[in-house]
């Protein structure tokens, strides 16, 4: 299993880079994962990741887009609550590159 | 082309063997000291178990009517996807140590040892094949492929050889009920939010009941259907059917799974997973089990879920409460697909459907293999999305009903990481597809199975970009008139309806075609 050596602290990763321990998760480490993609996290990506982890700390699961949408609908405005605005911001997937930021396990199954 | 290894967690969740984590790409699979003696004695075992297993080994005569047939084959080109080859990589292993001419000529006789080597490559090709049958619809002998690979992927797991994105479901579904690991109370708030568009649609709030004993019927669908899009538009079409119809029925948080990716791993889990089924409906005091569109889910149905598990005779045959028809098929499972259940109330004109709000479609349907090659199902989706759609065209013959393409990534398939593969699986499906689209402009690919949902979306954004992929309920939920419900302003999609502006008095049933009978099956 490959780690990254990160503030001194060994962290696992699984194959897609995905947090093995949910509990090593920073927002440090948010910022260390995107910017090894080349990417800058702005306050309207911090947006995405905090509901992420908020739902995932009373839901044990990622949100589905649906509600994930809404939620950024009703806190962004409503033009900003589509998946397209989504994409804008994380060009790999919302469920799959802002939920490895957020510390989240990637959903299995027929999805 | 391969999906990751199965990883430690997820294998003790059920206790199967050899739990460690593991990574293909590695020379070391971190294999128990004895692992031939396990394989072997797991192939002894099924041999004698399983008549069919033997068979299989001994008749084929490599005449290679199944070589052009598969998905995978078409769509890589590599000859050990020709199903007859897949299914050489075990026969040699067989004719070593279980035939008298391969243990005394060996290679002379096709057999070879079980190395290193060859258990890495059983593995890999275990893991290319969708278990789709296809092949076997052409096999001169009634030989099934698929059967060969069931075996080979129940060997492997002895070993525990597994790949991650079917034990993850599996662990998942072991521990809470569903392949996504949706708990109970996830379940309900994902449930609100579907009702909650569901009333911004129609103006009508729906409050579906989880785990109420007493109810009539008990639901069961994947749990792609509540948690991915376009699923999600089917599963609010069954919410909003079943409000209409006033059905007495109640939802899972047990058996909140209707596909069971145990089926890939090997036949007892399979039948663990699937226990939890009748399980619930006996714990509920249900009459019968309805069932939501999935594919795999129906052949465990509906060929071997009685034998496993049943009998089932603390259920009542299935009867539609709205037209009283009893589904005789279902005799011995007691469980109904949807889409006989649609199909039958439709043929009743039960259902007040206006088909002009799907006019921006035009329509193609595309058969899952699970619920063709193994249940028959041809003419009820075919009935249904005829009735709710004024656009329907067929894909070529050769590539429908029984002789229907696979998605490319069925059996578990669906990781990222596996994407060429499923892309170069999808082609032959994608090509059928592409012809309708450039003779009739289809743009949506309409199916019964949420592995299809998922797996479809993929591979038609890559092959033929715009093309749409959707459940067939989605289609009955658009077109169904709901009693109360104010004027549409969208599809279940949220996008504008591209319809004249007058509503018309509709009679309930005027637009279903009524010459065309609900399928064979149903007694009606």
């Amino acid at each position: 299993m490959p780690t990254i050596d990160f503030q001194g602290k060994q962290i696992e990763l699984d194959e897609d880079g995905y947090l093995v321990n949910l509990g090593d998760w920073t927002p440090d480490l948010a910022t260390h994962l995107a910017t090894g993609d080349g990417m800058t996290l702005t306050e309207s990506h911090w947006e995405v990741i905090n509901f992420l982890r908020d739902y995932y700390a009373k839901y044990q699961i990622a949100p589905m887009i649906k509600i994930l949408v809404k939620e950024i609908a009703k806190s962004m405005g409503p033009e900003k609550g589509n998946t397209k605005y989504l994409y804008e911001l994380y060009p790999a997937g919302p469920a799959k590159q802002a939920c490895r930021y957020a510390g989240l396990p990637k959903p299995t199954g027929c999805v | 082309m391969f999906c990751w290894g199965a990883k430690a967690k997820s294998l003790n969740a059920v206790g199967f063997p050899n739990a460690r984590d593991w990574n293909p790409t590695e020379e070391d699979w971190k294999l128990p000291e004895n692992w031939q003696e396990i394989f072997l004695e797991g192939m002894r075992e099924r041999l004698s178990k399983y008549r069919s297993f033997r068979l299989f080994m001994d008749i084929c005569v490599r005449c290679g009517a199944c070589a052009d047939k598969c998905h995978f084959f078409i769509g890589t080109g590599d000859p050990k996807n020709m199903p007859v080859l897949r299914a050489e990589l075990l026969r040699s292993v067989y004719r070593r140590y279980f035939t008298k001419a391969g243990k005394m000529f060996g290679k002379l006789a096709g057999a070879r040892d079980l190395d290193l080597k060859v258990l890495k490559e059983l593995w890999y090709y275990a893991f290319q094949c969708t278990e789709c049958r296809r092949c076997s619809v052409f096999c001169p002998y009634g030989i099934d492929t698929a059967e060969i690979t069931i075996i080979v992927r129940e060997l492997l797991n002895l070993l525990g050889l597994n790949i991650q994105w079917t034990m993850g479901p599996v662990a998942d579904c072991y521990m809470k009920g569903n392949h996504l690991g949706i708990e109970p109370h996830t379940m309900v708030n994902i449930f609100e939010t579907m009702c909650d568009d569901i009333e911004t649609l129609t103006g009508i709030k729906i409050t579906p009941s989880f785990n109420r004993k007493g109810a009539e019927i008990l639901f069961v669908t994947p749990s792609g259907d509540f948690f991915a899009d376009p699923g999600t538009y089917t599963c609010m079409g069954y919410l909003m059917l079943f409000h209409e119809l006033g059905l007495d029925y109640t939802w899972s948080t047990y058996a909140a799974e209707g596909g069971n990716f145990g089926f890939f791993t090997s036949n007892e889990m399979a039948k663990r997973l699937n226990s939890k089924i009748y399980a619930e409906a006996k714990r509920l005091g249900v009459k019968w089990i309805l069932g939501g569109e999935c594919g795999h889910m129906w052949r465990v149905m509906n060929q071997y879920m009685d034998t496993w598990n049943g009998p089932a005779d603390f259920l009542e045959v299935p009867k539609s409460p709205v037209t009283g028809t009893v589904f005789e098929n279902a005799r011995s499972t007691r469980m109904t697909h949807i889409i006989e259940f649609t199909a039958d109330l439709i043929r009743h004109g039960k259902l007040k459907l206006d088909p002009r709000r799907n006019d921006h479609l035009k329509v193609t349907f595309h058969d899952s293999c699970n619920t063709s090659r193994a249940m028959g199902i041809f003419e009820e989706p075919r009935y249904v999305i005829k009735s709710v759609c004024n656009h329907f065209y067929e894909m070529p013959d050769g590539t429908t009903r029984e002789q229907t393409f696979c998605c490319g990534s069925g059996s578990g398939f669906n990781a990222g990481e596996n994407m060429e593969l499923r892309l170069r699986g999808g082609l032959p499906r994608a090509n059928a597809v592409k012809y309708v689209r450039d003779k009739y402009d289809v743009n949506m690919l309409a199916n019964i199975c949420a592995i299809d949902r998922a797996a479809l979306t993929t591979s038609m954004n890559y092959w033929n970009p715009g093309m749409g992929v959707t459940g067939v309920h989605e289609l009955v939920a658009n077109a169904l008139i709901m009693t109360g419900e104010k004027k549409r302003e969208t599809n279940m999609r949220g996008d504008p309806l591209d319809m004249p502006v007058e509503e018309p008095e509709a009679e309930a049933g005027a637009a279903a075609p009524a010459d065309k009978a609900a399928g064979g099956k149903a007694n009606v």
